[in-house]
């Protein structure tokens, strides 16, 4: 831009800077930037609160949802039963049906499992003749009882909070469980 | 009429500057000895992004980047869209050549040494590079919606989860939510449409300008070392001396791959097809082997192997150390020898690197450690393992056909192999010690003791004391007085009450 002192416009801008005071145009420039900063921040404000809202709510996204009768859940038996997702949008599709394993020890003690393996959340399926929950990916096995029976698994499957009201077996629902978030 | 046509030109010129732009870009001046052959993966890795660029934004126009939908615009790609199936496959196997080309390119500026000085900003902005793009390789599986891509974020989140302190926030940063959700699939379209190629073609630019201001590395000579204070001067000389321009005179080997590279991709496109999709992305279908695409299919198979203590370093610390690494590699070594014949050392860093990310593919294709889900119900025991058996063996071999036994032990090389073969088990262990293995399990075999009756453990002792090679007899214990029957020891081991059935 500076070999452009040929070109007739950047002279008489030249002329004209001489004749305004320097301080003058300083201050509007440091102004200026102000400004835009402030500007700026408004946009950027909500705009990081938006994309990083789950730092900001701590609203608790989990429900209780009915996992249906009693009946359906033989004692001594462990079966999978599926939920609609409570945290939902519209166009979740079939994503938002959630699985889990319902295990009814005897009368009205239940356990209800996570389906993902707590080593790396893949979904682990029910063995009844061995009595054992294997996954798929990296070989983790379960006990019947949720706990840790052999593989890399950390820990014991994650247990859904879960109650009986009204003749029905209720989960609370909504979270994927992690090993920061063991639900 | 030409007068005219030219006076036109001159005024193009004149306004767009194209003369000066092509002299200081295409026309720049390179070392001759750089028109190698070695030298042609970095234009190649930019003319697979290239090509990913313009099939994405094809395939944009008719994938639906909604949970509900997109499974069902991925089917109506590949069998309704005219072409449609064509264009996947080729935005899949450019995504697979990109990632093959550009680590080509890594391991040829690293074994040129042309990282050294001055062109350690190319080398860092690189590493950048591969980061984006295996950024792109891992939100691109996630678009094609299928059960590989809910679990494969499934994966995701949990590796996420086990970040200390913040974990759970990141989770639901990841996945737009607490769980996989509506919002999961778009967060991850925006990575991957917007985010991720803005961020590669700014950065693109950056090392395509270093390359223009720092020069193409000259192809190193054995003890030639890169010395700070005289490189420069160096370099001018080689310029001077052999100085040639890329366009047209060093670009011929570029264009020759080029061609070959898009061959190629078109070539399995054709042949291959897309990848996909696999099944409807609906988890309640719990049936489903989860497996990434083979570029993570190394760290797949590590997570399998690594002991439990050791996950959370392999996961957060050594990625940490590893990038670090290779951003400071360029500062650590800076100078010195750039030809790989004076510098042993690299060159089986490089070997070593690839030996070890390819076997862990191979295992991560194989998965040795995943139970074979179905081998108890859809893999008989061989029948000469069953013939000439008493009533109790061949009870013994239903118990192991039932209780699932096979689904992590292979007999005749079928079924598991989470744990050992047991072809010739009795030829390792003397009864009382299956009595033990089996009941207490231990050595990553779980307890079976609670599933067992006693007169199953024995019935399963039988059969598997029969397990040896015809002439190889079985191991007994040394001491006579310890060889109980089975039967003895099932009675005396751990509680068996709560048997079920």
């Amino acid at each position: 831009m500076t070999n452009n002192s040929g070109d007739p416009t950047r002279q008489e801008d030249k002329g004209k800077q001489n004749t305004v005071d320097p301080t003058r145009r300083n201050w509007l420039f440091a102004a200026g930037v102000a400004l835009n900063v402030a500007a700026g921040a408004l946009l950027a404000i909500p705009m990081i609160g938006f994309v990083f809202s789950s730092f900001v709510e701590k609203k608790d996204p989990r429900n209780w949802i009915s996992l249906g009768h009693l009946e359906e859940f033989p004692e001594k038996m462990t079966r999978i039963a599926t939920y609609r997702n409570p945290f939902t949008r519209p166009w979740d599709g079939q994503t938002a049906n959630i699985p889990c394993w319902v295990r009814r020890a005897s009368g009205n003690e239940f356990q209800i499992f996570a389906i993902n393996c707590t080593h790396l959340g893949c979904p682990v399926r029910w063995f009844q003749e061995s009595g054992l929950f294997m996954c798929p990916c990296h070989g983790g096995a379960f006990y019947e009882d949720g706990s840790r029976a052999a593989g890399p698994p950390p820990r014991g499957l994650f247990q859904y909070d879960h109650k009986v009201e009204n003749g029905q077996l209720w989960v609370k629902g909504g979270e994927m469980p992690t090993l920061s978030n063991p639900v | 009429m030409v007068n005219k046509l030219r006076e036109l030109a001159v005024w193009l010129d004149d306004r767009l500057h194209l003369t000066a732009l092509y002299a200081s870009t295409a026309g720049h001046e390179v070392p001759s000895s750089a028109g190698s052959w070695f030298y042609v993966f970095g234009s190649a890795t930019l003319l697979c992004f290239i090509i990913q660029v313009i099939t994405g934004t094809c395939l944009a126009f008719v994938y639906v980047p909604s949970t509900n939908e997109a499974f069902t615009s991925l089917e109506y790609l590949n069998h309704a869209q005219f072409w449609g199936w064509y264009l996947r496959a080729v935005h899949y196997w450019g995504s697979n050549f990109m990632v093959f080309i550009m680590t080509l390119h890594m391991i040829q500026v690293f074994l040129f040494g042309a990282y050294k000085y001055p062109r350690e900003l190319t080398w860092v902005s690189g590493i950048f590079l591969l980061l984006f793009t295996l950024g792109m390789a891992f939100t691109g599986q996630v678009m094609r919606f299928d059960q590989d891509a809910y679990w494969g974020l499934s994966i995701g989140a949990s590796v996420t989860g086990r970040v200390p302190l913040i974990g759970g926030q990141l989770v639901h940063l990841l996945l737009a939510g607490p769980i996989i959700a509506g919002e999961t699939l778009s967060r991850f379209f925006t990575l991957h449409v917007f985010i991720l190629p803005g961020l590669i073609i700014a950065i693109v630019s950056m090392h395509l300008r270093l390359v223009l201001t720092k020069g193409i590395n000259e192809y190193p000579k054995p003890g030639v070392p890169v010395k700070r204070s005289t490189y420069d001067a160096e370099y001018a000389e080689i310029l001077r001396k052999e100085g040639v321009p890329f366009v047209p005179h060093a670009v011929g080997k570029d264009l020759v791959f080029a061609a070959l590279t898009i061959v190629a991709i078109l070539g399995c496109a054709l042949f291959f097809g897309p990848k996909g999709p696999l099944g409807v992305p609906n988890p309640t279908l719990i049936n489903t082997n989860p497996r990434p695409d083979f570029y993570f299919l190394s760290i797949f198979a590590a997570l399998a192997l690594l002991p439990d203590w050791m996950e959370v370093i392999v996961l957060f610390v050594a990625p940490a150390i590893l990038i670090g690494l290779l951003l400071a590699l360029p500062f650590i070594s800076g100078t010195g020898e750039k030809s790989f014949r004076r510098r042993p050392v690299a060159v089986l860093a490089v070997i070593f690197i690839m030996l070890v990310i390819g076997t862990l593919t191979y295992m991560g294709e194989t998965s040795p450690w995943s139970p074979r889900m179905y081998a108890w119900s859809g893999t008989p025991i061989p029948v000469n393992l069953v013939k000439k058996r008493t009533p109790l063996e061949i009870h013994g071999a239903l118990v192991f056909q039932n209780k699932q036994c096979r689904n992590c032990h292979s007999l005749g090389n079928e079924g598991g192999m989470r744990g050992p073969a047991l072809d010739d088990v009795a030829t390792r262990l003397t009864a009382d010690q299956m009595v033990r293995q089996v009941i207490q399990g231990g050595g990553n075999m779980p307890a079976y003791g609670k599933r067992l009756t006693p007169a199953e453990v024995d019935a399963l002792v039988a059969f598997m004391r029969t397990l040896r090679p015809d002439k190889e007899p079985g191991v007994k214990p040394a001491d006579k007085s310890l060889n109980k029957l089975p039967r003895d020891i099932a009675r005396a081991g751990p509680p068996l009450a709560n048997l079920e059935r």
